[in-house]
Formats: structure tokens, sequence, C-alpha cells
């Protein structure tokens, strides 16, 4: 009897699903598409989200956006780096995750450590970008000048399908940081540790919607991305004819459009972050404040 | 325990009218978030949600600057001329002269609560002054409250002389009957009150799920009760009454929803403003959202539309 039970066990295997909105779901349309590991081997059944799933997430995201931009910067600064905790304490399971799906084992180590560094990089940033991008102006009429930098919105990032972990985790943070909220769609080919990655900021004190995770076909999901507009800006690592799409389509809502440049693996370098990727994603404005003469 | 002789009232007029199946209703109305609406069908969908939409605001802080921005909308809710005229605006009495000096004359109608809204709790004669208050100032429908303390303890006459009071007081103005559902606490109830209010109205006037002032407002199971009583006294008397479902309506697609369920039970002669309206202030901003949406192919941005009357 006892031994019948051991031998034979039904796998217990996992639905993986997107993070919107703090919540785990399956794509709308209830479709999938089928992802292989690097033997070919059968892996799972990805939700394959549509445009409703990335309006529903830019809803999600745009809800979220007030109380997040309205934290202090040191509460952001908090937040991240316990989302940089919360990876490092299952970073054994992104590493094999990421070796499965065709990274070699120490490139998937090294990955997987240097995003929990960026974190922490965007971590320190969040209460000192302010002080280095804002500024007193001198102007010659009796006026106080100042510019301050504010979020712009809810921004949508196109992760490109090689370092899904790290090229995913180096564009979401610095957009993040300075209180905007985030529409990302993952790795096209390697999605699934992007799932892992939603699971890991469902703990992280990050107030759910405002980083939002989807996963799908890049072709389907890049007009809509373009033309939404309640989208603010686009992040994205795409080349070619994708570019020109989203270029054109961005335009008539006027949107920023920020594509990654360089070659695939300079995410592991140190260029691949710091204030500049702030910068790229905040508003500034500036204040005339009468003061007599 | 209620006592004896209200339990016995309860149990004579649910012999009449009939019970709710409670699981068929929840279980029907489920179906209706299921039916796939696209292109030429939602649009039109969007367009007569539009056009049957009670815009309202009823606040203590509104002022007569609120409300004309409310009327101006009202007229044109927005700069795309497809897109009709809401069915009124829905405003304190106070605001009715106000109110009609901006619409008159238009489409647009002015509906005005009354009889102590949301409560209802004050003297019968107040009231009904109150009605004929807001009539001699120019509203043409009137949106009452019944006396839930009747209805509750069995005094079904009293309920049904005071409605058939404030219908002698409205004239000519349409009356739409608050059920205020969420005090009803079962779907019996609100069959039950629907009949004793329809057996009041005239044809064109209407029952009404809700305040909109409490918690728990229109949900599609209670608008399906309401509309399958409509259905059934329409098949008894011949009389058609309208409905309206208010409060908690926020999205352009729970409104086709509501659509569906109004064709699939009472069939395309309720599907215009005559008989059937939307009561709330939020959900014309997301049909015109989704209306410019199908318009331009890009979804759009809240804050590209003026502002919901709820925000002002």
């Amino acid at each position: 009897m006892s031994a019948a039970r051991t031998q034979v066990r039904i796998p217990v295997t996992k639905t993986p699903k997107v993070y919107i909105g703090g919540a785990f779901v399956r794509s709308e349309s209830a479709r999938t598409f089928k992802v292989s590991d690097r033997s070919g081997a059968f892996f799972g059944n990805i939700p394959q989200c549509t445009r409703k799933d990335l309006r529903n997430a830019v809803e999600a995201a745009a809800k979220a956006g007030p109380g997040w931009a309205r934290r202090t910067p040191y509460n952001r600064a908090q937040i991240l780096y316990r989302l940089a905790e919360m990876i490092e304490a299952r970073s054994l399971e992104l590493v094999d995750a990421l070796a499965r799906f065709g990274e070699r084992a120490s490139d998937a180590e090294r990955g997987v450590s240097v995003s929990v560094d960026r974190l922490i990089h965007y971590a320190g940033w969040a209460d000192k970008y302010e002080q280095l991008l804002a500024s007193v102006n001198p102007v010659a009429s009796p006026h106080f000048n100042f510019t301050v930098t504010e979020p712009m919105g809810v921004v949508g990032v196109i992760a490109p399908d090689r370092s899904p972990l790290l090229a995913l985790v180096s564009m979401v943070a610095p957009v993040v940081a300075s209180g905007n909220t985030v529409v990302a769609l993952a790795s096209e080919t390697a999605p699934y540790p992007a799932i892992l990655l939603g699971e890991m900021l469902a703990t992280s004190d990050l107030p759910g919607g405002v980083v939002n995770l989807l996963t799908g076909f890049r072709r389907e999901m890049l007009p809509t991305f373009a033309t939404h507009a309640h989208l603010r800006a686009v992040y994205a690592d795409v080349k070619g004819e994708d570019r020109r799409a989203l270029r054109a389509g961005a335009a008539d809502s006027v949107k920023r459009v920020r594509f990654v440049e360089g070659a695939a693996g300079d995410w592991l370098s140190d260029s691949a972050q710091g204030l500049e990727f702030i910068r790229a994603f905040v508003e500034l404005k500036t204040t005339w404040h009468p003061i007599g003469s | 325990m209620l006592p004896r002789d209200t339990l016995a009232a309860h149990a004579r007029l649910l012999d009449e009218v009939g019970r709710v199946d409670q699981v068929g209703v929840e279980e029907r109305v489920a179906k209706f978030t299921t039916r796939s609406v696209k292109k030429t069908a939602k649009l039109w969908g969007l367009r007569t949600a539009v056009s049957m939409t009670d815009l309202t605001t009823l606040e203590g802080k509104d002022t007569p600057g609120k409300i004309e921005s409310l009327c101006r909308k009202a007229l044109r809710p927005h700069d795309d001329p497809s897109v009709p005229p809401v069915a009124a605006v829905c405003v304190y009495p106070s605001m009715v002269r106000h109110a009609k000096s901006l619409v008159g004359g238009s489409t647009v109608k002015v509906a005005s609560v009354a009889t102590a809204f949301p409560s209802g709790q004050t003297h019968f004669k107040t009231r009904l002054a109150e009605v004929r208050g807001a009539v001699a100032d120019g509203a043409d429908e009137i949106d009452m409250v019944i006396n839930r303390g009747a209805f509750l303890s069995g005094d079904f006459a009293r309920v049904e002389d005071e409605i058939a009071g404030v219908v002698e007081a409205c004239g000519a103005a349409a009356l739409k009957v608050i059920l205020e559902v969420s005090e009803l606490e079962t779907y019996d109830n609100i069959r039950k009150a629907s009949f004793i209010a329809m057996g009041a109205l005239r044809p064109g006037d209407f029952i009404k799920t809700s305040t909109g002032k409490t918690n728990l407002n229109a949900t599609l199971a209670n608008n399906q009760v309401m509309i399958e009583a409509i259905r059934d006294f329409y098949l008894d008397t011949g009389i058609a009454i309208g409905m309206k479902p208010a409060g908690g309506i926020k999205t352009a697609k729970q409104s086709l929803h509501f659509l569906i369920a109004v064709k699939e039970t009472l069939g395309d002669a309720w599907l215009t403003r005559k008989r059937y309206r939307f009561g709330a202030s939020s959900l014309l901003n997301d049909l015109l959202r989704q209306l410019e949406k199908e318009r331009t192919g890009a979804y759009q941005a809240p804050y590209h539309f003026s502002d919901a009357t709820e925000s002002y």
C-alpha cells in the first residue's frame, strides 16, 4: 500500500499567470501560447495577452499612479530595496529559470545578481535624483525661477527577448523610481522569468498596479502600446520596422518614445544604469514665482 | 421576528405576484456579461446608452455654476456631433428653475428628486409640497422615494396611497418611483414593491432601483427582478412602465450588459429613453471615451474629456 503510494505521484505543474493590478490573472482572451525550454521539451502555457489586457493594465497603472507618486522618495527607495531583497532570497529559482531557457549557468547567475544590484542602484537614486535634476534658474526679472521634476504617469516598457530578467528589471526600475507606473511586455521567447518576477513584485511592498507585467506576442501588442493615449511614454528595446511603427503610432498622442541603444549583453555593464535613465521619464516643471524688485 | 399580521400581509402579496427564483435570476444575469457586442452593435449600444443617461448631481455642495456645467454637458456631451444629448439632468428641487432655464426648449428633460430624498422620512404633506414645488419650477420628471418603513412593516396600502398621491401632484410630469432596493433586503421584496408601485403608476412612468446614496446600488440582478416584474405587469394589464437603474453603473461595458438584459427580457420596445434610463454621473465620460476609441481606434486617456460630473 505505502509502496504504491511512493511510486506514483501525479505531477503538480504551475499555471503561469501575468501580474496586473496586484493580481495574478490569465489573459482576458483566455488565449495561451506554448513555451518550450532549451531542450525543446514543453514547459508551459503562457498567457497570450491582447490589447485588452494592455488596456486593463493601463487602467490599473493609472489608478496606482497618484498614490505611488505621492509616496516620499525615501519610501520609494525602501520599497525598491525590498524588491531587491525578495529577488535575492529567490535567486536560485530565477537562475534555474534563466538556465532552463537557454542562458549558460554562469550567465544566469550573473544576470540575477546584477538585477538585484541594479534595483539597489535605483533604490539609492530614488531620493537623490531630484537634487541633481531640479534647479534654481537665474532670470533677468524679479522672479524666483525654479525647475522641479514630476513623474510622467503611465509608461509602457517593451523588453527584449534576450536577458529576459536583467533587461526587464533595468528598464522598469528607473521608470518607477521617480513615481511613474509601468506596463511592461516581457520577453516573447523566454517569458517565464518575468512571471517569476511578478511573484516577487507581489511580495515586495510595491503597491499593486505600479508594475504590471504582460506576456504575449510583441507584434500583436506593439500597435496598442504606440497608440494608447493614456501611456505617456514608451521605452522599447525594438529594432527596424517596429521602431518606425512605434514612432508613427505615438505621434497622435504626443508620446515620448525612447529606444534601447547598444548591443545585447550591454545590460551587464554599469553603463546600463544611472541618472540619465531616470531623467528620460520625468517631466520638468518650471515655475516663475514673483518676488518683487 | 416580524409581527404576525406583517408576515401575513407579505405572504398574501407574495402569493399574488409570485416569488423570485434567486439562483435562477443570478445565473441568468451572469450570462448577460458573456455576450460579445462589437463594432456597429457596440456603437449603437454606446450611443443609445448616452441618450438614456440621466446625468445626475445630488450633493450638498451643488451650486448654480455646477448645474450649468452639468446642463452644458447634457446638451453636448462631446464635440463629435454624432453623440446625442443625454435624456435628462437630475438635480435637487432648489436647482430645477436654474436647470430649466439652461436646457428648456431642448430634448433634455429636467428631472428632480423630491419627497425628502433620499430617506423619505418626513410628513407626507411636506413631501407632496416638495413635488408640487418642483413641478411648478418646471421639472419634467420627478424621482420619488417610497416609504420603506411602511413597506417593510406590511402597510402596503399606505405605500400605494402615497405613490398615488405623488402621481396626482406630478400633473403632467413623469414620475420615477425609487424602491431603494438595498433597503428591501430580498428579491421577493423588490418584486413586491415593484408591483405595488406599478399599480399606482401611469403608462410612461418609471420604477427605479436606488437613490445612489447607499452602498449597494443597481446590480444586474436587481435590474432583472424589476424588469421581469415590468414584463409580467405589462402582459397582465397592457400598461408599459419604464425602468431606471441608478447608482454604481460606472463603465460603458456595464451599461451594455444592462441593455442586453433589457433587450432579452422586455424586447426592443424598451430600448428607448422613453422607457429605460441610467441614473449616473461618471458613466457618461466612460461612454464618451469608448465612443472616441471606436472612432479613432486608439484607447483614450480619461483626462482628454471634460470633467465627469462627480468631480465638479
